[in-house]
């Protein structure tokens, strides 16, 4: 997928001023938190859950290596095949082969982030094999030719309005003046749509969101069903899933799935969470008679080790971004890659490079919402400022940056100064602004007052402050 | 090779080398005993209100559960809530011998065939192999006698459960599995393909606003057998959810 994080400010700006958008993430985002908020206290064990998931991730990831090989050892022994690949050049290359050895001409799939990373879609297509996306929200965003803008409602961005103009628009063959009392009826458009794609596929590839190395399982949680007609009904199914999302046993992905729902939706348990064990079975009346699973890193492998890893804890529930006011301002397409919100900010550098994407870990006021909802307590902020350094020590903070910074961090070595040089400026600020109370522009600081205003300082400094409470002590 | 570059990478990150063998053995060992986190206490009820708080869930995720006496009043019950449906007497029906076993002639207008589903079927009755109290779902192992294809093709799911099949969490129905499944391909116990369902399909993609029958059932109905005399409600009395679960909003889909 193209990179357009270097474009962040630029996009957070069309952001603001799309109406469209802005009405649908006012729409989404209170029954978001409202729902995860109920189902987290309708279990009161959420808490320790939260350590016990964290834990399992840790000890899986401690011993990454063995417990990969422990699942492909399984996927054998269950009649199916695992493919490694480094890079996603590879990994494209794996699922167009074994696209093209099943003869396929149309593909199903059900929503996987990774294809998104992959860009599955536009290999197929240039090969000449018709990939349909089968959840409904990615389905009209194939037909818009648009890219998911959350990780687990691909279609956040859009209203009604848009979803009944673009069925209007393209599915031709049903009368124009049609009309769609209810949501339900442009849900039942695409759910007769999508049946004739479902049966007349060759192939169908899904996601996963756990692989269990006891049992060389793949694992996949959905609501609409679209995953699992798309893992059941074709020849062939491909499981795409990136290195990290292995665990031990059925008993520590059962741990993990009690956080996911309720951390993503607000459900106890999602509707259909299934799991797959290799391909039919010879008395089976139906299942794939083949079973692949793509192993991808990805660049992953290289997070390990580094103050990164604890990032390939994720789970991809999404309570992050749902809970984040930059994602809530600008939505999800600003941040110009596959993962948006708190965890794309951290992922992203890793995965496509800081250069390109040194704008995401600053997109943050650092107010700690991710890390505090995060099911597996993954340390989001830590680690935004980690990418903040790392840009610093590589010279790509713009010039003006470093030069103040380093201005500022003179003077805050020479405390005497300092006490000096703040109290000097409380006091100018404070005898300018004194009539108004806010300085609506600041001579060097346009683009810092441009957006809001700076309150004038009441009384002395800090440290004044504090001395003289001290003093009455 | 790609798998060997992979490893040597982890590796090179965990600043070790392959597992010395002893340390292999033990996370084999975790493996071979799949140890159990902590488990809500939820669903750790008697029995009679384990069954309830089976039915309180499914119901809370838009499922329906009728309790019938024993094997042979799935007729009548099944042409009745057909009937109250105004759906079709005619059913896909999974070609397992506890179904086969129903004395089918007391209903001679249910039309059933024992096969796989397709596209065109509109209503399936699968067997339930077991299900989980503490949130209402439905484990459906594929079998060559359970067809994946009855919990998805159809607009009408409805599922024979034995009361005596629920447990609390989870982790009881993987015992069970555990104890029970024997897979000819693998030697081991999982078949080729377990869903858990919980509820009709869903979706709420159409801003953030659910909306059931999304690809799957439009309905899920459950025929819940009270073949465990320790399960049955006590006394007369309707047996009251025996916790309360605020219901909340409904949930969005994926």
């Amino acid at each position: 997928m193209h990179v357009t994080s270097p474009a962040f400010k630029e996009n957070s700006a069309r952001a603001l001023a799309n109406p469209g958008l802005q009405k649908a993430l006012g729409t989404a985002k209170g029954a978001f938190l409202q729902r995860r908020a109920t189902a987290v206290a309708n279990l009161p064990e959420f808490e320790q859950l939260r350590n016990i998931g964290r834990d399992i991730k840790n000890h899986t990831l401690a011993n990454l290596d063995f417990y990969l090989e422990a699942f492909e050892a399984k996927v054998l022994a269950a009649g199916g095949k695992v493919h490694w690949c480094s890079t996603p050049d590879d990994a494209r290359a794996v699922v167009l082969e074994i696209c093209k050895a099943a003869g396929a001409r149309t593909v199903t799939k059900g929503k996987s982030m990774i294809s998104e990373e992959l860009g599955i879609n536009h290999h197929l297509e240039a090969h000449g094999i018709q990939p349909v996306e089968t959840d409904l929200g990615e389905y009209i965003l194939q037909l818009r030719g648009e890219a998911p803008s959350h990780i687990i409602a691909p279609a956040f961005h859009l209203n009604r309005e848009d979803w009944e103009a673009d069925f209007r628009r393209l599915h031709t063959d049903l009368p124009a003046d049609r009309i769609f009392h209810e949501r339900r009826d442009i849900l039942a458009e695409a759910r007769t749509r999508l049946r004739e794609r479902f049966l007349a596929a060759d192939v169908g590839i899904t996601g996963a969101n756990f692989l269990i190395a006891e049992t060389g399982s793949s694992v996949i949680v959905t609501n609409e069903g679209n995953g699992d007609l798309t893992q059941t009904l074709p020849r062939v199914h491909i499981a795409l899933a990136s290195i990290e999302k292995v665990v031990p046993t059925l008993e520590d992905a059962t741990s993990l799935l009690r956080l996911l729902a309720r951390s993503a939706t607000g459900q106890d348990f999602s509707v259909y969470t299934t799991f797959s064990t290799g391909a039919r079975r010879d008395a089976d009346l139906d299942g794939p008679q083949d079973y692949h699973v793509v192993l991808v890193d990805g660049g992953r492998s290289n997070m390990i080790g580094t103050e990164f890893q604890e990032m390939l804890r994720c789970i991809r529930c999404a309570a992050c971004m749902n809970h984040c006011p930059v994602y809530g301002a600008v939505g999800g397409h600003a941040y110009g890659w596959v993962y948006p919100g708190p965890m794309g900010s951290v992922l992203t550098p890793s995965l496509v490079g800081i250069d390109k994407t040194g704008l995401l870990p600053n997109a943050s006021t650092f107010c700690g919402r991710c890390e505090a909802v995060c099911p597996v307590k993954i340390p989001l902020p830590k680690m935004m400022r980690h990418w903040r350094e790392r840009e610093f020590e590589r010279h790509l903070t713009p010039a003006a940056a470093r030069t103040n910074l380093a201005l500022w961090a003179w003077v805050a070595k020479r405390p005497a100064l300092y006490r000096l040089a703040t109290r000097a400026a409380s006091g100018v600020l404070g005898l300018f602004g004194r009539r108004k109370g806010v300085f609506r522009s600041m001579p060097l600081a346009g683009g810092w007052t441009a957006g809001r205003d700076l309150p004038v300082p009441e009384g002395g400094t800090f440290m004044a402050r504090y001395a003289e409470t001290q003093r009455r002590r | 090779m790609t798998k060997d570059a992979i490893l040597g990478a982890i590796r090179r990150g965990l600043k070790r080398g392959p597992l010395p063998a002893d340390q292999q053995a033990m996370l084999g060992g975790r493996l071979a005993t799949h140890p159990r986190h902590l488990i809500p206490a939820r669903s750790r009820l008697p029995r009679p209100d384990q069954v309830a708080l089976f039915i309180h869930n499914v119901e809370k995720e838009f499922g329906t559960v009728e309790r019938v006496p024993d094997l042979a009043a799935i007729p009548a019950a099944l042409s009745g809530y057909l009937a109250a449906q105004n759906l079709p007497s005619r059913f896909v029906m999974a070609p397992h011998p506890e179904l086969r076993e129903i004395p089918w002639a007391s209903r001679p207008l249910l039309e059933f065939e024992q096969r796989r589903a397709e596209g065109t079927d509109q209503v399936s009755l699968q067997h339930g192999y077991a299900a989980v109290a503490e949130t209402g779902t439905l484990m459906l192992p594929s079998a060559p006698d359970r067809p994946t294809t009855l919990n998805l093709l159809v607009e009408t799911e409805v599922v024979v459960l034995r009361a005596s099949r629920i447990v609390g969490p989870y982790e009881d129905a993987w015992d069970l599995l555990r104890a029970e499944g024997k897979d000819t391909r693998s030697g081991g116990f999982m078949p080729r393909n377990i869903m858990f369902v919980t509820g009709p399909s869903r979706s709420a993609d159409i801003e953030q606003t659910l909306e059931l029958g999304a690809h799957g059932p439009r309905r899920l109905h459950i025929l819940l057998i009270d073949d465990d005399p320790a399960a049955l409600p006590m006394g007369d009395a309707p047996v009251a959810p025996p916790i309360a679960i605020p219901g909340g909003p409904p949930a969005p889909g994926d």
